[in-house]
């Protein structure tokens, strides 16, 4: 056996162990048998039924998608607002708001729920839904920044200089050659925004108010009780959107930008 | 006397406690070609960013068709602007790029039509309109980034180095086209370069620019033939620059006593600030000296001096000689006749008085 066969074998096998747990949830969700494991005993679609059938877990989505949704919309506004004054202007203490902006993805995410909901203690607020969206905007920022930051660096002033002394209004010039400019860069921010709120349970568990629950804490709570074969079913739906929804964005990305002969 | 164009008066811009532009007046008559040259640092660009709108000057008046533009936005103030690096958007057709200026005037859906097809048609790209810039050249890219200035009828049209980016032989033909559409349109235009021979070929007027400061203001051969200051002569071009002391001025010329040449009478009109007894530089351009056998006589009032030659930089149509005179080393520019010059070889340098220029005061 050469050098290159056992890399290769070895590159199979890593592929195999990250996958393969995943692969299995995905077969066990079609599985005719009333338990979540081997062996199978037919296909059928029954768990998908049962989980359109089952309350909770249909609200459990809707606070999912709802969380989602407006964490990607507001973490990607005030992310490409703070990204323009951080790259376009100059001000006292800029270097240390750039990494301030960035430090929730290099604080532990446990540190950074419990800080919050210590905070919201001393303040004497109760935890709500707003506050877990609170929650979810400081950490899914730091990526939307991050994207955003890097594609408008590439973004020559030049370009809006010419916008500006052809009469196009600062307002006008940020609409019709900026925004544009930075919309696969925008795009791409709301899509990690939306699945990293999607996804997430840690600071999720800490930070919800009592009697709401989204797709993540829901498998959570549901795993305390058995192993339902539901939550494979559950498991490769959520896995089709988290995986699915990026891929979708890239491929919309790449068709725009080759219209545009890049 | 119809307003100028453009007026600078007194501006000047400093950033922090660095003064990048001392205080610098400047007029641009309408329809002129008027160029800042220097070398980088000396602040050509940050006079065009002032004038464009983009900096604001730190003292100073900046005037427009005779009306101050200081408090005036850039997308007010009716410019045209070409960058080093075209700047087009990249998301809109070439013939969005050039309407684009067009939309932000009251302007009619069928005349833009009609404007941006002339724009193209004047830059000689009338096909390309639904094109992308990505898929065009550098040259093409330059030529739509110019309509797109030109289409919108600015008052002033403002050029960033526009040729440094291309090619050495596409920016001799862009050097041609710019002057000829320049010409054409009439329209007043303030262009920023390094490069000297772009300035000398393109211009009415050369403003040469060091270190913030205003060396020189003349047409192409005035600046060339007798510049203000050691820094224009050595920066136009290749000049010697050798030190002399002024024997006598009369009405006709300056006599001076050059090292290694003697006695030159320097024409009167290429002679600055000469005084009598005090020390002073003779200027003589590298392809005003020429390189011949040691055996032939130099011809009437022509001077000459033996010197030995150490370097060949051939360059095609000419050659470039450094030749060891005394302790020192002259540059001279021939086109070739017959056979050049070998290295090593002593040889005679002629010079015609009336090619030297004079400048006051020692070489620094």
């Amino acid at each position: 056996m050469n050098g290159w066969s056992f890399i290769r074998l070895h590159a199979i096998l890593i592929y195999l162990f990250m996958f393969l747990p995943v692969g299995v949830v995905v077969l066990l969700s079609f599985n005719d048998s009333q338990f979540g494991s081997f062996p199978m005993t037919g296909v059928s679609l029954r768990w998908f039924v049962e989980l359109w059938n089952n309350d909770a877990i249909v609200r459990a989505f809707k606070v999912s998608f709802l969380l989602g949704g407006l964490t990607a919309m507001i973490s990607t506004t005030i992310g490409v607002l703070a990204s323009l004054a951080l790259v376009r202007y100059e001000f006292p203490g800029k270097q240390f708001m750039s990494t301030l902006l960035i430090a929730p993805i290099l604080v532990p995410e446990v540190v950074l729920a419990v800080a919050l909901l210590l905070f919201l203690r001393f303040l004497n607020v109760p935890k709500s839904f707003p506050l877990l969206l609170l929650g979810h905007v400081i950490f899914t920022m730091p990526f939307v920044v991050l994207v955003v930051q890097a594609r408008l660096v590439g973004i020559t002033r030049n370009v809006e200089e010419a916008a500006l002394s052809l009469g196009a209004s600062p307002i006008q010039t940020f609409f019709t050659i900026t925004l544009p400019l930075l919309a696969p860069a925008i795009f791409a921010g709301a899509l990690f925004a939306f699945t990293i709120s999607f996804d997430d349970i840690t600071g999720t568990l800490f930070w919800k108010p009592g009697g709401v629950e989204t797709v993540p804490t829901q498998i959570f709570a549901m795993l305390r009780n058995s192993i339902s074969p539901e939550i494979n079913a559950l498991g490769t739906v959520m896995i089709v959107l988290t995986v699915g929804l990026p891929l979708f964005g890239a491929a919309l990305a790449r068709t725009i930008s080759s219209r545009r002969g890049a | 006397m119809t307003t100028p164009a453009v007026e600078l008066v007194d501006i000047v811009k400093r950033f922090g406690a660095i003064t990048a532009l001392q205080p610098m007046s400047l007029t641009l008559p309408e329809g002129s070609f008027v160029t800042l040259l220097g070398p980088s640092g000396c602040g050509k660009t940050t006079t065009l960013r002032m004038v464009a709108g983009l900096l604001d000057p730190s003292a100073g008046e900046i005037r427009i068709k005779g009306k101050r533009v200081n408090e005036t936005p850039i997308h007010k103030r009716n410019l045209g602007l070409v960058f080093q690096n075209y700047a087009l958007f990249p998301h809109k057709t070439v013939y969005d790029n050039v309407a684009f200026g067009l939309r932000y005037r009251d302007i009619e859906r069928s005349q833009i039509k009609k404007l941006v097809n002339e724009a193209l048609d004047l830059v000689q790209l009338p096909s390309l309109g639904d094109r992308y810039p990505k898929q065009l050249s550098g040259g093409q890219q330059q030529r739509i980034a110019l309509a797109r200035a030109i289409v919108i009828k600015p008052d002033v049209l403002l050029l960033d180095e526009p040729l440094s980016a291309l090619d050495a032989n596409l920016r001799e033909d862009m050097r041609v086209e710019l002057k000829r559409i320049q010409h054409q349109l009439g329209i007043t235009t303030l262009f920023v370069t390094h490069d000297q021979s772009e300035a000398l070929a393109m211009s009415d007027t050369i403003v040469v620019m060091s270190a913030g400061n205003v060396e020189q203001v003349g047409a192409p051969e005035e600046v060339y033939n007798t510049p203000s200051s050691e820094f224009v002569a050595r920066f136009l071009g290749a000049s010697n620059i050798i030190e002399s002391r002024t024997l006598s001025v009369d009405g006709e010329h300056a006599m001076v006593e050059a090292r290694d040449f003697g006695n030159v009478p320097v024409p009167i009109e290429r002679v600055r600030n000469a005084i009598t007894g005090r020390e002073s530089k003779l200027v003589i351009r590298a392809e005003f000296l020429t390189l011949n056998k040691t055996d032939k006589t130099p011809a009437d009032g022509v001077l000459s001096v033996n010197g030995q030659v150490e370097t060949v930089d051939y360059q095609g149509q000419a050659v470039r000689y450094f030749v060891r005179v005394g302790d020192r080393q002259l540059q001279a520019i021939n086109m070739i006749d017959g056979h050049p010059f070998a290295e090593g070889e002593t040889v005679s340098i002629h010079v015609r008085p009336r090619d030297c220029a004079l400048l006051p005061g020692a070489i620094t």
